[in-house]
């Protein structure tokens, strides 16, 4: 289980004052559960998931994961505790091949084969991958289905994905809801974390939380929450005064 | 021929021999040739007036290969080595040179390879070059290659060349002149570290119609180390020239790269490309959230990039 402990983080800003993006955000991820986190853009959940990885620190609060305070754990020792993050716009790299990364996500020498299935569970035909560099002769699409096969690979017990479904259109939704309903069927107490605007991957939650403003602005079961999203004008509406702010 | 423990490792590094080489061969030892073989279509002799040797491959030789390393485990040795290739038309084959230098002395080791190769019409050549530097004496181990390629009509050379440990000083040249239809591909992969000191610097003239160069460069600079890469091609004719310089910088390490573009022909189509910076934090941090250190991390990154 992850937990949130009153999880505060901000940036310094000019004039010496500081700029809070996560404000006093209380959270429980229970084991099992897939848990989406939606909210217009620029409200924090980026950095939230960050924060859950260890690639930024919390300015204060704690972080718990089964019952660990990991708050203070670099990346590598929160990544070997069984936390897995897929980026929102995955990293290139000059050399390395889509084979090696698969390798060391999964920590261990992959096989040819096993790596392949990886890649044909994200819908890429597996050969015509697996040598390629990931440099940017691969498109957006192709870097961001090699990024969710390398979450699968690693089969931790928490993975985060921040926003799955950006640059893969072509690809269709259906695929991308059945890797993560497969997610679970393949590890037991697998709990996911998905940041998406995308009311077919709410749909699929059992549990919604809204972030806006750097705050948790309400959550609950999707029954609950999803009804509200839709019945407002758009997800990205409802939430002011942070309109026309970057994601974070 | 039997190899000593530090000959068979040397020559494990630069030419992944672990035996006696299929093919043809000469293999040279703190200056002295200590086997050679030629075949039906490669034939070795010594030079007379200076310290090297020919090789000579017969037009239409086909999928063979001459292995030419050599080795340097004496401290304080120097030698300069004159190699020339001449390689017959139509002929296909690869060319596996290197040296290695184990000093664990106080006096400088020095090797000298000047490889000149003439291609004839149509000839195709892979060459690799390894070097490669051991040992804890004080002594420097300096490696000074010269590479010097003249390519007639429609012939192709790759030169893949390497040097990713232990040679304290470089400074390598090479030069190519193509004529109508010729090709070069240059792939060089270079690593520094300590106070090593390394210079490359290439020129390459394109003189006939439609021959084209393709040299890249990856490099390195750990420590104190510096490199200095000096690509020029100059375009005599309608031809296409492509430079690129690839970089990576750590902790103190310098690098200059220089790039030169002559064309003296409208039709001449030249590129440069040159980028040196240090290992992207992104890189470091994706790589760890899949359970690496960021030591590993970077190993992972310049093993892949010097791939």
């Amino acid at each position: 289980m992850l937990e949130l402990k009153n999880v505060s983080f901000a940036v310094p800003e000019e004039k010496g004052k500081d700029k809070e993006i996560v404000k006093d955000v209380s959270l429980k991820i229970e084991d099992g559960k897939l848990v989406v986190i939606t909210g217009p853009n620029g409200g924090g959940k980026s950095t939230l998931a960050k924060l859950i990885m260890g690639i930024e620190k919390p300015t204060s609060g704690k972080i718990l994961f089964n019952g660990e305070d990991i708050t203070d754990l670099s990346v590598t020792d929160r990544a070997k505790k069984g936390i897995s993050f897929a980026f929102q716009q995955p990293v290139k790299f000059k050399g390395l091949k889509v084979l090696d990364l698969l390798r060391i996500a999964s920590g261990k020498k992959l096989a040819v084969g096993d790596a392949c299935k990886y890649l044909s569970a994200v819908g890429l035909c597996a050969r015509d991958y697996i040598d390629r560099e990931l440099n940017s002769s691969l498109s957006g699409g192709e870097l961001k289905r090699i990024e969710i096969a390398q979450i699968l690979s690693r089969a931790t017990s928490l993975s985060i994905f921040d926003e799955p479904e950006a640059g893969i259109d072509l690809w269709s939704f259906n695929n991308l809801i059945k890797v993560f309903e497969g997610m679970r069927r393949d590890v037991q107490d697998r709990s996911i974390i998905i940041i998406s605007h995308q009311e077919r991957i709410l749909n699929i939650a059992d549990e919604i939380v809204v972030i806006g403003g750097g705050k948790v602005d309400r959550k609950g079961s999707k029954e609950e929450i999803l009804p509200t999203l839709l019945g407002s004008a758009s997800v990205l509406n409802f939430c002011t005064g942070t309109a026309g702010e970057e994601e974070v | 021929m039997k190899f000593d423990e530090i000959q068979l490792r040397l020559l494990e590094e630069v030419a992944e021999l672990h035996d006696v080489p299929e093919g043809a061969y000469n293999i040279r030892s703190d200056s002295q040739a200590i086997g050679r073989r030629s075949t039906d279509h490669i034939v070795i002799t010594s030079k007379k007036d200076v310290s090297g040797i020919d090789i000579e491959i017969k037009p239409g030789t086909k999928n063979e290969s001459v292995h030419i390393p050599v080795v340097l485990t004496k401290s304080g040795l120097k030698e300069v080595v004159y190699n020339d290739f001449y390689v017959g038309e139509d002929a296909d084959v690869l060319i596996v040179a290197g040296c290695g230098i184990d000093n664990c002395g106080a006096g400088d080791s020095q090797h000298d390879g000047v490889h000149r190769f003439f291609l004839k019409k149509g000839a195709k050549v892979r060459y690799v070059e390894k070097h490669y530097g051991s040992g804890n004496g004080v002594g420097k181990r300096i490696l000074n290659p010269v590479t010097e390629a003249y390519l007639d009509e429609g012939a192709e050379m790759t030169m893949e060349m390497v040097q990713i440990k232990g040679v304290d000083d470089t400074e390598r040249k090479t030069i190519a002149k193509l004529k109508e239809n010729a090709k070069l591909v240059v792939r060089e992969r270079l690593m520094t570290h300590d106070n090593q000191n390394a210079v490359s610097a290439y020129e390459v003239v394109l003189d006939g119609e439609g021959s084209s160069a393709d040299v890249v460069s990856r490099s390195v600079a750990r420590d104190d180390s510096f490199q200095k890469f000096d690509a020029k091609i100059v375009g005599n004719a309608p031809c296409y020239g492509h430079t690129e310089c690839d970089s990576i910088i750590m902790n103190n390490g310098k690098i200059l790269a220089v790039p030169g573009l002559q064309a003296n022909h409208v039709d001449a189509s030249l590129l440069h490309e040159a980028a040196i910076g240090k290992i992207a934090g992104e890189q470091l941090v994706k790589l760890m959230t899949l359970g690496l250190t960021e030591q590993e991390a970077e190993e992972q990154i310049i093993n892949g990039f010097l791939r």
